[in-house]
């Protein structure tokens, strides 16, 4: 226990560490409370989606000698518009649609970062995460995205819990949807390609999916499953940061990983709370 | 002064990728009307009801409700949603989304609108179920907390897309009965998609039956001396002769 203490003491000695932990800690706040809306609306893959198009987008960025969050933000916004309005259309399927969006993005992202030099181990973090990603200048614009993020939620919370329950019920009552709708794909837009830095293209969707999975195997209710999906974000974020740095294992697969063992444990609970 | 009917339908005609789901119906509809909407399958009764809330869009026609009369002052029960099985959230919840629009643009609720919340279930008989999970109620219950929410965000006009489907016989009963109440003893007009022709005669004042071919939209009185009224009897003569 104590050698956990001095580690967790070892760790934000290191300023780097601070920033990963900073910022980290925001996106995966608010990954778990949007996680619920998107989880409840079956959108969960459109985060798997909207990651790769960020991959793809600071692909170019780096190439171009652009700051990548700056690409990247404004790129992956309008991808999260144009597959929520795919998973509407019942012409084309939404997942395959996804599908054919995140690898094309990707190997665009590779294909013109083999095309220009030396950025290959950039590219490399952006796959699966680095806690070293998060720049002091990057740190502000994350933090304020953060930020943002959580107080739109916050004041549009009872607006955003009336569409997921029931969107026509809301839709005849008056509710502009759209606006509502189009406000929740830049939110988690933002946070995605916030928190792809630290996670990884590939393991940043499982930041929204698990922790609403979990806490809705324990909460019947919707403020409930939102504050317990934050607590085991949280949890798990931090734990998976200590583990990362004790163990020397990549940070994005040990909060991952952690997730994954609350999971179980949640399933478990549940199944004993139903006899 | 020229007397306005609460909701008036003029030849609105719907129109899906080609096929025509209503065409060229109007109606109106007085404050205190209870109007059951009947018709087989596929006649465009949904339709109808989702055109006047603004969910589909019109081809051809106007949908205009009384002057002064706003969005909010509209109550709907949707079909059942099957996302809505395993959703988690409490009847309290539920009901209060209900309230939203006379919450204005507050981030919060205040504490009219929980009393509200709590009268409201009262009066349907849920107030023991307000802690509990939406999603563990029976069908019954979950049409009563669904009939609480739309009488939260209104006082005037209450939609129902077939309130009554895949509830037991008891449940039926439970449900007509309140849905008469909201109409008798608060005012509350009533416009009902329904299959349940024989429970559409016993508790509505007026018919809007739509077929392929034409409508009956009057009192139900002219409907049952009507052609239609027949050609309903009739499938049901039909359906039981099998």
């Amino acid at each position: 226990m104590t050698a956990i203490i001095n580690a967790v003491g070892d760790m934000f000695s290191y300023s780097f560490i601070t920033r990963g932990v900073l910022v980290g800690g925001l996106v995966a706040l608010c990954a778990s409370v949007l996680g619920v809306i998107l989880v409840l609306k079956r959108y969960s893959m459109i985060g798997d989606g909207l990651s790769h198009v960020g991959f793809g987008a600071m692909a170019i960025g780096l190439a171009f000698n652009m700051a990548p969050l700056k690409v990247a933000i404004p790129v992956v916004i309008a991808a999260a518009f144009l597959l929520l309005r795919i998973s509407e259309n019942s012409k084309i399927k939404g997942d395959s649609a996804i599908a054919l969006i995140s690898s094309s993005s990707v190997a665009i992202g590779i294909i013109i970062n083999s095309l220009s030099e030396g950025t290959n181990i950039d590219l490399n973090s952006y796959m699966f995460g680095s806690i070293l990603a998060i720049g002091s200048d990057d740190m502000v614009i994350c933090i304020i995205m953060g930020v943002s993020v959580l107080v739109l939620f916050l004041l549009f919370y009872h607006t955003i819990f009336a569409i997921t329950f029931d969107e026509s019920f809301a839709r005849a009552t008056g509710v502009k949807v759209n606006i509502y709708k189009s406000l929740l794909s830049v939110l988690t837009a933002i946070t995605i390609v916030i928190g792809m830095r630290i996670m990884g293209t590939l393991l940043i969707s499982s930041l929204i999916i698990f922790p609403a999975l979990s806490a809705m195997r324990i909460s019947k209710r919707f403020k409930g499953v939102m504050i317990i999906s934050v607590i085991i974000s949280m949890v798990c974020f931090f734990w998976g940061m200590v583990a990362s740095y004790m163990l020397q294992i990549p940070t994005g697969a040990g909060i991952v990983v952690s997730n994954l063992i609350v999971f179980i444990i949640c399933n478990i609970a549940s199944v004993i709370m139903r006899k | 002064m020229l007397h306005l009917p609460q909701l008036s339908c003029k030849n609105v005609t719907i129109v899906y990728e080609k096929e025509v789901a209503v065409s060229n119906v109007s109606f109106d509809i007085e404050e205190g009307d209870y109007v059951s909407v009947v018709g087989e399958n596929g006649t465009g009764k949904s339709s109808i009801l989702k055109a006047i809330l603004g969910l589909v869009p019109l081809r051809e026609g106007t949908v205009s409700f009384e002057e002064g009369f706003k969005k909010n002052h509209i109550g709907y029960l949707s079909q059942q949603n099957p996302m809505q099985k395993e959703f988690p959230a409490s009847v309290y919840e539920v009901v209060l989304s209900g309230c939203l629009n006379s919450k204005g643009l507050m981030p919060f609720y205040g504490k009219g609108a929980k009393k509200l919340v709590k009268d409201t279930l009262m009066k349907l008989g849920m107030e023991e179920y307000i802690k509990k999970s939406f999603a563990e109620l029976s069908g019954g219950q979950k049409q009563r907390v669904l009939l609480a929410r739309a009488l939260c965000s209104t006082d005037k006009i209450i939609f129902l897309d077939e309130p009554v489907t895949g509830l037991d016989p008891v449940a039926v009963k439970e449900m007509y009965g309140l849905i008469e109440k909201l109409n008798k003893d608060m005012g509350i007009t009533i416009v009902m998609v329904t299959h349940d022709i024989e429970n559409a005669l016993e508790y509505s004042n007026k018919i809007l039956h739509l077929t392929k071919r034409g409508y009956f939209f009057g009192t139900k009185d002219k409907y049952i001396d009507s052609p239609y009224a027949a050609e309903l009897d009739g499938n049901a003569a039909v359906r039981n002769g099998d």
